[in-house]
């Protein structure tokens, strides 16, 4: 099967990367500054591309392997350009017990990715997370920020049709 | 002064379901009808009851409304909160009976709880300092500064009893005492909010519906041991937790309940969000404070144990958000009444989340020694379709699962561990028949090699060939033998692993095979899935009586397993059949079965 995480290049603006120098310059003399300035950076680019590490690498001091081990360690980090719509099915205990396997499955071959992978046109990527804390209303997952609960495994193309426009 | 309080849930199970549209449309509807300076909407903490949400209380009548729609607002408006008269059927049916409305602490769901951690979620405005201090907020640490001396608060903490509701239990005064021991020009006083567990949300309920509490608690710690600095570490998964903490955080700042010379005192304390990134390891203490440094999250040996060195070397304490959340109380009315609740070795009470298949799934807080049956039955409601209770999982990923046989069991940290499962943080997973053991355990094997961070071999190691022999029993290709290997399996990584992580993480495995064990022969020796999970274990089969030959089978199945002509029975080709039960959901009479 293809590679099919998008290999996007990297296409920053001048905006964002005079914002991520502002965070920098910020955090610079605070201690344990890497993992606040990861994250202000992903809100800025949406992901860490390797140019932006090297920027925080510079700007921070920091070894790039360092930077390196860090951002690969949290699952929270992602090295990868995401979807438009971000699909993130919760598989903490209470959805999983609840039918959220067959979801995320059914997401899986509905976009023909798997998960941590983006489709080809870039609209979707596809994770599975971990708790959400909104177990009342489990099976949940999250399009961007909007969550839906209750679910079924038949609501998959209902959701999808409606980012699909 | 307001004649009338709507309090809407403004928590995250309730804001899922769209509770602030709700008091969008609550405000608007209000403003219409003229009442904006008679009816006040006040946006709490969680209610508990997250399986009925949106949810709606309104005061002096204390009416609950569940299930709130945007459409039913406008007849609450206009009848209720206009003419004063209730609309019954939008109430919570619990509450209604024939003779009138009862109050919600008698419905089953509420009755036998007792709130103490969560005394102040969904009653006040967690983004106002001035509701909290209307409820003692800030009197404790007024007490602890102007009256007792730092040596005196860690007794009473000690005498109450109080336990870690993080996961191990140990015991909370010690834990400060052993770091006020420690002389250092710096201390710090850390919050674990990095609720990792899966199925458990009490911190965040907490954070999101009484933040002050934790405010008050760490700076009554900082006090305690001689610290001036805190830091919560919280989730980045819980924006509107991180969001009210900030703004406690600033607003007890502006009161000067935190920075320089606190209540005129010549104690000084401040504290700081830092959040997590996902990383379940990072619960972990040294875990947790390295990553709080900047670094990876790994967890290093101990001793020295961190009220030696802890943060940036320096002697530190850190408890979680729910055991922090008693601190004020256990001041206030005083370690004898705290250790008046609960069993002999387990003060105070616990705060479960309810979930899984189970009716009223949502936040429980219970007194120590409330037996299983009370929690699931009484206050849960039972399991949902008649069916049938098969176990209860306790403690997460470092826990195990509770059978039948035990459900008289009463709830504390020993009576947990003495049957093979934990505490943990309090998530309480109800299965029933339709759950498969098997697959439950290689469930959260797989979420343990994911978190395991990969720096001692028994855990990074260990775990993963624990799953690939729980996939092999799934499959139907493992023998007895695999069973006796993954049970030794089990043993060293528990003892030999670097930290709690590994150390626990065979406990779903151990647990299921002890009390679940012929599940496990079921799916080794018969090649059977019991619960007809394990889909590499079931077979699809087309009843002939109940087939009417609609076709319909044959036209949804993605591999064209099934034949059979117009009105005549059809049949699964086994050998190309990939068991995705979509024939099973489509067919009318229910002819298709899974065996």
């Amino acid at each position: 099967m293809a590679n099919k995480k998008c290999a996007i290049a990297f296409s920053g603006t001048q905006e964002q990367e005079q914002e991520l120098m502002e965070v920098i310059s910020s955090y610079k003399e605070e201690k344990g500054a890497l993992m606040p300035v990861l994250q202000k950076a992903q809100e800025i680019y949406g992901y860490l591309p390797v140019e932006v590490l090297q920027m925080i690498s510079t700007g921070l001091d920091i070894s790039m392997a360092e930077i390196y081990g860090v951002a690969t360690f949290y699952s929270q980090f992602s090295l990868n350009p995401k979807g438009k719509y971000k699909i993130s099915v919760c598989l903490g205990t209470a959805c999983y017990v609840k039918g959220a396997g067959d979801i995320f499955d059914k997401f899986a071959e509905k976009l023909d990715i798997k998960g941590g992978e983006c489709t080809p046109d870039g609209k979707f990527s596809l994770d599975a997370c971990r708790c959400i804390g909104a177990c009342g209303l489990a099976p949940v997952l999250t399009v961007n920020d909007e969550v839906y609960g209750r679910l079924s495994a038949d609501d998959v193309d209902d959701i999808l049709a409606k980012y699909s426009e | 002064m307001y004649r009338s309080h709507v309090l809407v849930c403004g928590g995250t199970g309730c804001t899922s379901s769209g509770s602030e549209q709700i008091i969008n449309v609550l405000e608007q509807e209000i403003a219409s009808q003229g009442l904006e300076k008679e009816v006040k909407v006040i946006k709490t903490g969680c209610f508990g009851l997250c399986a009925l949400g949106p949810i709606m209380i309104v005061y002096p009548e204390g009416s609950f409304y569940s299930m709130v729609k945007t459409d039913d607002i406008p007849e609450i408006v206009s009848e209720h909160l206009l003419k004063g008269r209730i609309v019954s059927r939008l109430l919570y049916s619990e509450t209604v009976t024939e003779d009138g409305v009862k109050s919600l602490n008698e419905t089953n769901f509420y009755k036998k709880q007792l709130r103490v951690a969560l005394r102040n979620c969904g009653v006040i405005n967690p983004e106002d300092i001035d509701e909290y201090i209307a409820y003692d907020g800030y009197e404790a640490l007024g007490k602890c500064l102007t009256e007792y001396a730092p040596e005196e608060v860690i007794s009473i903490i000690k005498d109450s009893g109080l336990r870690g509701r993080g996961g191990g239990g140990f015991p909370t005064g010690i834990k400060w005492s052993l770091a006020r021991a420690n002389d250092a020009d710096q201390k710090y006083v850390c919050c674990n909010a990095d609720e990792g567990d899966p199925g458990a949300f009490m911190d965040r309920s907490v954070l999101e519906g009484d933040p002050h509490v934790l405010i008050e608690a760490m700076a009554i710690a900082g006090y305690a041991i001689g610290a001036s600095q805190g830091y919560v570490y919280v989730r980045a998964e819980y924006p509107i937790a991180v969001k009210r903490l900030q703004i406690a955080i600033d607003q007890a700042r502006e009161y000067g309940l935190l920075g320089n010379n606190i209540f005129g005192s010549d104690f000084s304390f401040d504290m700081e969000l830092r959040l997590g990134a996902g990383a379940f390891v990072c619960g972990e203490e040294t875990a947790l404070m390295t990553s709080i440094e900047g670094h990876r999250g790994e967890p290093r040996p101990r001793p020295p144990f961190p009220a030696q060195k802890g943060l940036w070397g320096k002697p530190t304490i850190l408890n979680n958000v729910e055991t922090y959340s008693n601190i004020p109380q256990i001041i206030l009315k005083g370690a004898d009444w705290f250790a008046s609740m609960g069993t002999e070795k387990s003060k105070g009470t616990k705060v479960f989340a309810l979930g899984g298949k189970i009716n009223n799934t949502g936040l429980v807080e219970v007194p120590m020694g409330t037996t299983l049956r009370e929690v699931v039955d009484e206050i849960g409601g039972g399991i949902p379709n008649g069916k049938r209770f098969k176990a209860a999982q306790t403690g997460g990923p470092s826990g195990g699962c509770i059978p039948e046989s035990h459900f008289d069991i009463p709830i504390d940290y020993d009576n947990l561990i003495s049957i093979g499962s934990m505490m943990g943080s309090g998530g309480l997973i109800v299965m029933d028949e339709d759950t498969c053991m098997v697959d439950i355990a290689k469930f959260f094997l797989e979420f343990t090699v994911d978190e395991s961070c990969g720096k001692c071999v028994p855990c990074r190691v260990g775990t993963k060939r624990m799953l690939e022999i729980l996939t092999k029993i799934t499959h139907g290709t493992a023998s007895l033998d695999d069973l006796d290997k993954l049970e030794e399996l089990c043993y060293h990584i528990k003892s030999n692993s670097l930290c709690g992580l590994g150390q626990t993480a065979p406990n779903p495995v151990l647990s299921t095979l002890h009390f679940f064990k012929d599940e496990y022969m079921a799916h080794v020796v018969d090649k059977k899935c019991p619960s007809g999970v394990c889909k590499s274990l079931l077979s699809f089969e087309i009843i002939d009586d109940k087939c009417k030959g609609c076709t319909l089978c044959a036209r949804v199945c993605p591999v064209n397993a099934i034949s059979g002509e117009v009105k005549k029975t059809h049949v699964i080709d086994k050998s190309k059949c990939i068991k995705c039960g979509a024939c099973m959901e489509k067919c009318r009479f229910d002819a298709i079965v899974k065996k």
